[in-house]
Order: C-alpha cells, then sequence, then structure tokens
C-alpha cells in the first residue's frame, strides 16, 4: 500500500498560480496585447500597436497575486489569515461598536465643515466640503432607496429617473415660473411621489429581476425623453442658470442684503458651500429619521413583512398594493429632494447626470452596506463615493477599479458590510439583532 | 410598401443579432436565475476580438472571395474561443462565490463586472470610434424603383443574408444540443432543480460553466455581425445591446431559446419600424415600452411558462 | 336537523374550481357551524386546500358562492373579494400548510403585523403617527399586549425576541394560529395544524382549539390528516375525495360511513356499492 501523496502547499499553490497566469495570458493576449487603433493622417484605417510588454506584467501579476493569496490565506487556516481576522471586530463587539459609531458620525458630520475651515482654511477646504456634500447626497439617495429595496424588497433598477424628476422639476419650475427653491422642494418631492406612483402602479405585478429590468426601462424612458424632448428640456443641452438657494431670503452674494453682509461676516464663497453642505446633511437625516419612525410604525412593519412574505401578509388583511406603492412613492419622494438638491447645487443639468449608472452606484451602497441598514448606506457611501473620488488622479482607472471593488466586496461580503437587522419592537431591553440568514431579501 | 419590405428586412437582421445575444441572457437566466448584466459586454469584448484579428489579418474587401471567407471563418473562430474565455472567467470570478447565496449579490457583482469590462476595453483599447471599412459589400436589388426611378429601391445585401442564414443555422444546431445532448440535458436538469441534478451525478459547476461558455461563443457570433453590419464599435456598444437583448429575452419569455430569438426578432422589428416611420429619437422608448407593457399583461413573455403562484 | 345548517357561520354552495381540464373541486356544498369545530378531511390530492384557497381569497372559483355571516349580521360573497378583503372585512383568517411566517422578524413583529388594519386606522394612515398626533402610541401599547396575550396563550413569551425562522417546528405551527387570532377572526381556517407535531403537542393544540372556539366567538375549520385531533375535538367532518364530498355528519357519522373507509382504504367504486349493500345503506 502506497500513502496517497498529499501534495504540498508550496507546489498545489504554484500549480493554482501557473493556471491564473494561462488564463491571464489568453484574456490578455488579444484585449491587452494588441491594440488597435485609427491611423492618424491615412484616412480612417486601422492598424495594430502591439503591447507585449504589458501582457507580460499582467501575466507576472497575476501569477505572484495568487500564488502570494493562497499561500498565505485562501489554503490555510493559520496564521496570516487568523491574524488578520483577530483584528476584525467580532460580530458582538460589532454591535456595541455600531452603537457607538452613529452619534459619533453624527457629530463628525456636524463640526465637519468647520473643522475642516480650522485645518485647512477656506480655499484649502473647500474641495473636501464639495466632496461631503457629494457623500452625504448618496447617502440620502442610499436611504430613499433602502425604503424600496431593503425595507419592503422591491428590487428597483431605475431609482435615478426620481432623482432625475426632482431635478428637472425644480429647474423648470424655476424657469417657467421663477418659483424659489424652498417652494420647489416640495413640489419636487411631490413630483417625483407621484412619478414614483405612476410607475410604480403598473409594475406591481412583477416580480424579482422582472421589476427589475421594467424599472431600468422606466429609468432609461425617463432619460430619453428628457434628452430628446428639446423645446421643454433643452435637450442634451440641459438647463443652466439655475436658482442658488438662499438662506432665510438671502442670498448668499458679495455686497449689500447677501447673506455676508446681513450677519456682519466677509464674503467668501464658501459661505455658500458650508451652507449647502448642512442643507443636504439635515435633508438626509430627515430622510433617516422619517425612515426610522416609518419602520416602527404599521406601514414599515408592512414593508418588511412584505419582503419576508407576500403571500403571508394577504392572508393578514394587509393591502399589499397600496403597501408597494407608497414604499415606492415614499422611496421616490427622498429621490426627488436629492434631485431638486442637486439642481440647485450645480446650477446646471443635463440628461448626462441620470444614466443607468447612477442607478447601479446607488443601488451598490444599499447592498454594500447591508439591505435594510441605514448606518450601513453611511459606511458604503463614504467608502465608495468618498473614496473614489480620492482617485481622481487616476481618472482612467478610477472607473475600472470601482467595478471590481464592486466584485471583490461582494463576494466577500454577500450580505454587505452592516447584515443584522434591529428588531423594529421588542420587550425586553436585550433584543439582540436578527441574522442576514434568517432575513428574506423579497421577491418583487 | 417597398419602404415597408425594406424595414422587414432591416428589422430581421438587427432582430437576429439581438436574439443572438439574448440566447446567452435566456440561458444564463434560466440555470441560475440571474441576469447577467455583463453579457452586453461580453457581446462587445466579442466585437472587439473580431476586428482586432480582422485587422492583424490584413483582411480586407479587396481579399479574394475565397481566401476573405476562411479569413472570416478563422476571425470567428478565434472570436468565439476567446470570447468564450472571457465569460467564463466572468463567471468563475464574480458569480461561482456567489452560488447559492442570496439573490441580490450576483446582480451588484454583475453590475460591477459589466463596470469593469467596459472600463477595461476603455483603457486598453482607447475610448475612441473604431471604424471598420466594409468587408462584404453589394446585394440583390429586390425593387427597382419604378420606371421613372421615383420609387423606393429595397435593397438586400449579401451581409444582410449573411446574418440572416448564419443566425438561423446556429439557432438550429443550438436547439439540437440542448434537446438531444447529455449537456443539454444536464443544462435541463439544472434549470429544473439544481441541487437533485448534483444529487444523481450532474456535474453542476461545470454544466454553469458551460451555460456562459456558450452564452459567450455565441455573444462573439453576434459581435462579430454587428461589427460588420454596422462597421464601428466602441468599448460602450455593449450596454444599449445588452439592455436590448435582455428585454428582448423577457419579451419571448425568458428560459425559452425559440423565445430568445423570436424576443430578438420583435424588438430588432419595433425598433426599426418606429424608426422608420416615426422617429429614431425615441425608438428604445418605443422598444422599452412595448417590454413592459408585455410583462404586464403577460409576466410570463411570449412563449415562456406561466409562473404558477404557490399558496 | 343540525346546528351547521341551522347557524352556519360559512356556506359553500356549488364550489367549482378548474385549473385548465382538471376540476379540483366539483360542485361541493356544505356548511360551517357558528362556534362548531368543522374538520375538512380526506386523501391526498382530495382538493381540501383548494377549499381554503377559494375561502380566503387566493384563488377565484370557478363556479359557486361562499357566503360569509358574521356575528354582526353582516354578510359577505367571498367569492367576489379580493384576499387581503377577506381577511380585513370578513374577518376570515388562515394558516398554511407550508408555515409562512415573516422569519426575520421577530416572534412579536409577526404578531404585531397581524394587527396592520387596526394600527393603520390609529395611526391616521401613518400621517397622525408619523407627527405624533391621536392616539397611535395608545393603540400600539395596546397591540403589544394583545401580542402578549396570545404569546402567553401559545407558550411562546419567553421567545418573544427571537427571530421566528429560530423557532422549532411545532412552535412555529402555534405562531402561526397566534398571528392568524391577532387579526380577531370569526373564522379560523387552519391548513393541517397538527402536520409535524409530537404527540405531546398535538395535545396541546388540541387544547388551543378547544380554548379558542370557547373563549374567542371563534369558529374553526381545519383541514387535518391526524384522526386524533379530528375525532377529538371537532363538531362536523365533511369528508372530500376527488373534489367530490363524500361524507358529511358529526364524527362518529363520518367514521361508519362506508364511503370514507373506502376513500382511505382505496376500495374501488363498484366495491363500494358492494359495502354499502352489505352494510345495509
Amino acid at each position: 500500500m502506497q500513502a496517497v501523496k498529499k501534495p504540498s502547499l508550496l507546489e498545489s499553490s504554484l500549480k493554482d498560480a501557473a493556471g491564473g497566469a494561462l488564463v491571464t495570458l489568453a484574456l490578455a493576449a488579444v484585449m491587452i496585447g494588441m491594440k488597435v487603433d485609427v491611423a492618424s493622417g491615412r484616412g480612417a484605417e486601422l492598424f495594430i500597436e502591439y503591447r507585449w510588454f504589458a501582457v507580460a506584467m499582467a501575466v507576472v501579476v497575476v501569477f505572484a497575486g495568487r500564488l502570494v493569496m493562497n499561500l498565505f490565506f485562501w489554503r490555510t487556516d493559520n496564521s496570516v489569515a487568523a491574524a488578520v481576522s483577530g483584528l476584525m471586530p467580532k460580530s458582538k463587539a460589532g454591535s456595541g461598536l455600531g452603537a457607538a459609531l452613529k452619534p459619533l458620525l453624527l457629530i463628525v458630520a456636524i463640526a465637519l465643515p468647520f473643522a475642516l475651515m480650522f485645518w485647512l482654511g477656506a480655499r484649502g477646504s473647500r474641495q473636501y466640503i464639495d466632496l461631503a456634500i457629494l457623500v452625504t447626497t448618496y447617502v440620502m439617495l442610499g436611504w430613499g432607496l433602502n425604503i424600496v429595496v431593503g425595507l419592503a424588497g422591491l428590487l428597483d433598477l431605475g431609482y435615478v429617473a426620481f432623482y432625475a424628476v426632482g431635478a428637472y422639476s425644480y429647474a423648470l419650475l424655476a424657469q417657467y415660473f421663477g418659483f424659489s427653491f424652498w417652494i420647489c422642494l416640495p413640489l419636487a418631492g411631490i413630483l417625483a411621489a407621484f412619478w414614483g406612483i405612476i410607475l410604480g402602479f403598473p409594475v406591481l405585478r412583477l416580480r424579482g429581476d422582472y421589476l427589475a429590468i421594467v424599472t431600468l426601462a422606466f429609468g432609461e424612458i425617463i432619460r430619453v425623453v428628457l434628452l430628446n424632448w428639446y423645446e421643454f428640456t433643452g435637450g442634451p443641452d440641459g438647463i443652466s442658470g439655475i436658482p442658488r438657494p438662499t438662506f432665510f431670503g438671502l442670498e448668499f452674494t458679495r455686497g449689500e442684503g447677501g447673506f455676508a453682509d446681513f450677519f456682519g461676516l466677509d464674503y467668501s464663497s464658501i459661505h455658500r458651500i458650508i451652507f449647502l453642505y448642512y442643507l443636504i446633511l439635515i435633508m438626509a437625516l430627515m430622510t433617516n429619521f422619517v425612515t426610522m419612525r416609518l419602520r416602527r410604525m404599521p406601514i414599515g412593519r408592512a414593508w418588511e413583512a412584505l419582503r419576508e412574505d407576500e403571500i403571508a401578509c394577504r392572508s393578514l388583511g394587509i393591502n399589499t398594493t397600496n403597501t408597494k406603492l407608497t414604499a415606492f412613492a415614499l422611496g421616490a419622494m427622498f429621490g426627488g429632494f436629492a434631485g431638486s438638491f442637486f439642481a440647485t447645487r450645480q446650477g446646471f443639468i443635463s440628461p448626462e447626470s441620470f444614466t443607468f449608472i447612477e442607478s447601479a452606484v446607488i443601488l451598490a451602497i444599499v447592498v454594500l452596506g447591508g439591505l435594510g441598514s441605514q448606518i450601513g448606506v453611511v459606511i458604503a457611501s463614504i467608502f465608495m463615493i468618498g473614496g473614489f473620488e480620492f482617485f481622481r488622479e487616476f481618472e482612467e482607472y478610477r472607473m475600472l477599479v470601482f467595478g471590481l471593488l464592486m466584485v471583490v466586496i461582494m463576494v466577500w461580503k454577500p450580505r454587505g458590510l452592516v447584515s443584522t437587522r434591529a428588531p423594529s419592537v421588542s420587550l425586553s431591553k436585550s433584543a439582540k439583532g436578527i441574522s442576514a440568514d434568517l432575513v428574506q431579501e423579497g421577491h418583487g | 410598401m417597398d419602404y415597408f419590405l425594406q424595414q422587414l428586412i432591416n428589422g430581421v437582421t438587427l432582430g437576429s443579432i439581438y436574439g443572438l445575444i439574448a440566447i446567452g441572457y435566456t440561458m444564463v437566466y434560466g440555470i441560475i436565475g440571474m441576469i447577467n448584466f455583463a453579457h452586453g459586454d461580453i457581446f462587445m469584448i466579442g466585437s472587439f476580438i473580431a476586428l482586432i484579428m480582422i485587422v492583424a489579418l490584413g483582411i480586407t474587401a479587396a481579399t479574394p472571395l475565397l481566401l476573405l471567407i476562411a479569413a472570416l471563418v478563422l476571425v470567428l473562430v478565434i472570436a468565439m474561443a476567446l470570447t468564450a474565455f472571457w465569460g467564463w472567467t466572468v463567471e468563475r470570478i464574480a458569480y461561482r462565490p456567489l452560488r447559492g447565496s442570496f439573490r441580490l449579490a450576483p446582480l451588484i457583482t454583475a453590475i460591477g463586472a459589466s463596470i469593469a469590462l467596459q472600463n477595461f476595453v476603455q483603457i486598453s483599447q482607447g475610448a475612441r470610434n473604431k471604424p471598420l471599412q466594409p468587408l462584404v459589400q453589394g446585394g440583390f436589388q429586390l425593387t427597382d424603383g419604378g420606371a421613372d426611378g421615383s420609387g423606393f429601391v429595397v435593397q438586400l445585401s449579401y451581409m444582410q443574408i449573411l446574418i440572416i442564414v448564419s443566425t438561423v443555422v446556429l439557432m438550429l444546431g443550438f436547439t439540437f444540443l440542448i434537446n438531444h445532448t447529455s449537456l443539454g440535458r444536464s443544462q435541463r436538469a439544472c434549470e429544473q432543480d439544481r441541487k437533485m441534478a448534483a444529487l444523481v451525478g450532474v456535474n453542476v459547476d461545470r454544466t454553469i460553466s458551460l451555460t456562459f461558455v456558450m452564452g459567450a461563443a455565441l455573444a462573439a457570433v453576434a459581435g462579430l455581425m454587428f461589427l460588420m453590419y454596422y462597421g464601428v464599435v466602441d468599448f460602450f456598444i455593449g450596454f444599449v445591446a445588452g439592455v436590448k437583448a435582455f428585454t428582448a429575452a423577457v419579451l419571448g419569455g425568458i428560459g425559452s431559446l425559440p423565445g430568445a430569438m423570436l424576443g430578438g426578432l420583435l424588438i430588432g422589428l419595433i425598433e426599426t419600424f418606429w424608426s422608420g416611420y416615426f422617429s429614431v429619437e425615441y425608438k428604445d422608448v418605443a422598444a422599452f415600452s412595448i417590454l413592459a407593457i408585455v410583462l404586464i399583461f403577460m409576466p410570463e413573455g411570449l412563449l415562456g411558462k406561466p409562473e404558477v403562484e404557490k399558496v | 336537523m343540525t346546528q351547521w345548517n341551522d347557524n352556519p357561520v360559512l356556506t359553500v354552495e356549488h364550489l367549482t374550481m378548474r385549473f385548465g381540464g382538471l376540476t379540483a373541486i366539483d360542485n361541493l356544498s356544505f356548511n360551517v357551524g357558528r362556534g362548531d369545530i368543522t374538520a375538512l378531511i380526506g386523501p391526498n390530492g382530495a382538493g381540501k386546500t383548494t377549499v381554503f384557497n377559494c375561502t380566503t381569497g387566493f384563488y377565484k372559483p370557478t363556479e359557486g358562492r361562499l357566503v360569509m355571516r358574521r356575528t354582526n349580521g353582516e354578510k359577505y360573497l367571498l367569492e367576489r373579494m379580493p384576499d387581503f378583503k377577506i381577511s380585513a372585512h370578513a374577518k376570515v383568517a388562515r394558516t398554511f400548510q407550508n408555515i409562512r411566517l415573516f422569519g426575520g422578524m421577530t416572534i412579536l413583529e409577526n404578531l404585531m403585523v397581524a394587527q396592520h388594519n387596526p394600527l393603520m386606522v390609529a395611526s391616521n394612515w401613518t400621517i397622525g403617527g408619523l407627527l405624533g398626533l391621536g392616539g397611535y402610541r395608545h393603540a400600539n401599547v395596546d397591540a403589544i399586549e394583545k401580542a402578549k396575550y396570545w404569546l402567553d396563550k401559545t407558550g411562546l413569551i419567553d421567545r418573544a425576541d427571537l427571530p421566528a425562522a429560530e423557532l422549532p417546528y411545532g412552535d412555529q405551527r402555534r405562531l402561526e394560529i397566534a398571528r392568524a387570532m391577532c387579526t380577531g377572526p370569526e373564522l379560523l381556517c387552519l391548513d393541517e395544524p397538527a402536520a409535524g407535531l409530537n404527540p405531546k403537542e398535538s395535545l396541546e393544540l388540541n387544547e388551543l382549539l378547544m380554548y379558542i372556539r370557547k373563549e374567542h366567538d371563534t369558529s374553526v375549520l381545519l383541514i387535518e390528516h391526524d384522526m386524533s385531533v379530528v375525532m377529538e375535538i371537532s363538531d362536523h367532518v365533511v369528508v372530500l375525495d376527488y373534489g367530490v364530498k363524500i361524507s358529511d355528519g358529526t364524527p362518529e357519522e363520518v367514521k361508519n360511513d362506508p364511503h370514507v373507509i373506502a376513500a382511505y382504504l382505496g376500495v374501488d367504486d363498484d366495491e363500494v356499492d358492494q359495502i354499502e349493500e352489505e352494510v345495509g345503506l
């Protein structure tokens, strides 16, 4: 009897890495190694630029990467991997951490502009406050979509449509009727909610991926209409000169009657940026407040019950049509609010800002954060949008890395970063979170 | 009437391309129940590989006919093989680790993979359009436009014939593969019940991989056709074609091969007729609206099996 | 003269349900007496669950009428109502053969969802509750009390904050009954409540059903295979086979009905005639 020889770790790792390298070679040989380009000056003739070195680089990187991962992470249950995971907070500690995290994040969010001003001065902090505005906008959008996807379990791939409706509502109302931001904000929300119901009504019969694809189609339809209805929306040129918001009637302008003048400050363009930041922060917090409150009310519980089991809901006398529509309408409304904020912040909008990729990013924030988790949305937004902006120097590679990261994070944590569900009501004070494995993801 | 005939021919051609891509969607959806969002980009990669091979082999319209045919077959084979490899890799990296996990996770990785592939091609091949001189020219004139030349000249180009004929051939071959081979049987078994299929000895992972490989290979064929028909590709063609093809798959009844083809044809026809008679700008709106209407009144699609709600 | 014909809570008249070419229920008529525990029995595939699905609005019957008479005198034609209204207005609640709990929600939450409609009213359709107006807070406390009452009755009170999916099978069955009771039904339809229970749990279930009937003015219609449950607690038994009613009466009557014996033991139709002759029917 000859004992079966188990291949050593190094041997198997080498084999695996070699396999990976071969696959890379096959994939990269044509798509990286041969770049087809249009010759300049010789008509539109095409030629091939060969780049074998880049292929070799890709192969080497994959080989080395897989070898290292195999040796130290994937195939061992020892040292390095254990040490790394030991550093990660355990789930129990995680919930304690979460409890402390929320007020901490809130304080940071409130103090942020002043802290930045203090450290970097008005000029230096501008770009960071701008970034914070962007991140907070996505937090708000994520929270809005979380109602639809996270709570009610309705997969919506066209959420950006409501963002667009909000933005265009404000821009058009301001352009045609001269309404101010503060009048338009609620109107934009109502219009978006109205569109949410209009689009929601026909798709309620659909389930799962069908719903996803029809919402995607609706999102695209709205974009194409905005793009081609030149007389009304300005088509691809968009709408410019959208009025800026005022602080209780005070404009952020130089000179008499402006914000700076009224409060006796020196005029600085940073005032408006900071104002915009607090504006979106308050809007986002309102979204969160309303959502958290609704979760403890019959409608919120009905949303979650709908996600868990629609048939059981119907047997308990819940009107599932209305329940779904309210989820759609509310999610859309918050999207509309965020949209009109976007319009007033940019001062210019065009259909280009409302492509499918935006819907995908918002959905990714919700799913990566952990469906139904409000704090997860914040973490995912900071990480994805904030991190993404910091890579601005690598302009070209930014979206590539973004896409790859979406894959990697999802494979690593399929249930998102914060995956426990907190009960909406409990008898004892120490009710534990519910593991994500038990929570359904919805079928609609 | 002549104008109508011309639109019909164009619509069928476009529909054939959509149909071939739609098969990839429908098979993957049938077997693992997910929208493979990256499939449109796999089609785009197939198109690029075909373009690179055509340029690398120096094929032009001036190439003698027999040589041209041989070279195009070679290009097709290489494109199918390499694109299939891409499809396999995407499945291996982005979907297989999430098998049996929660439904939205693979949807997000699919969107991630789609973004990554698009931008990878943008970086590696550049963002510019790549125009290709037509390789197959000429065709039949079905009507002569009347004695005074005021009528409409209906053209059926050789390229269109090539596209429609090869689509029909591929479809027949494929239907045979699914209905009469052991691979097809494994696939149908996995579609019904993956766990049970595994219990009776079907290698589920391999079957799923092969599904992606076949879908990608067909997408490569569509890619080559698209390239030769329109004569231009860029890194973004995958998204629109992908969404349309998925629409086609859903319209025809997801999971059904003839349905995918039928859906493709319908979407192609709707799009060309809408552009021909109404407005080019709103052709996508027409396609999507039809999709929404069909799904709302006929959620299982035209040829799909109705889903019975179990209480 | 039987009680269920004098004072029925539910009357099923000429109910027929066809799925394509298959006739699942064929011209079925029976009464469910007010305050009775009525058992619907029959071999697998006899169409019992289909009767439930027609009663609770999940299927629309091909033909026939289902009349629900509430204690307050209101009459509802169930075949014309959408499913959620049957629960909300006609006060018919049900459980499912394959338990359908909200697994990711806690046991208490499951019972709160069941009180959706009164709570919606109390919260002024969310608006009042959101603004903190009206009696929502109060109604919420009452709802929790009601949930606690049923948790107490079903012995689940200690585990109120656990996710429903973590409960063992028998407890899940009881929780489903508690959830149905939280809707305040006048007719409770239970689809195989004793399936998968051990003898002790079965006994507890009997007690629970007797208690519900006695204390809550709720009539019970149940589908059951477990004869120890059926014969023990039911006042009235209806037997189905291949969608046709073959027997209807007290447990005692049904037990001795040759049609029932034939259906359960799998005797041919002509043999049934033979047996009928033998017993002198």
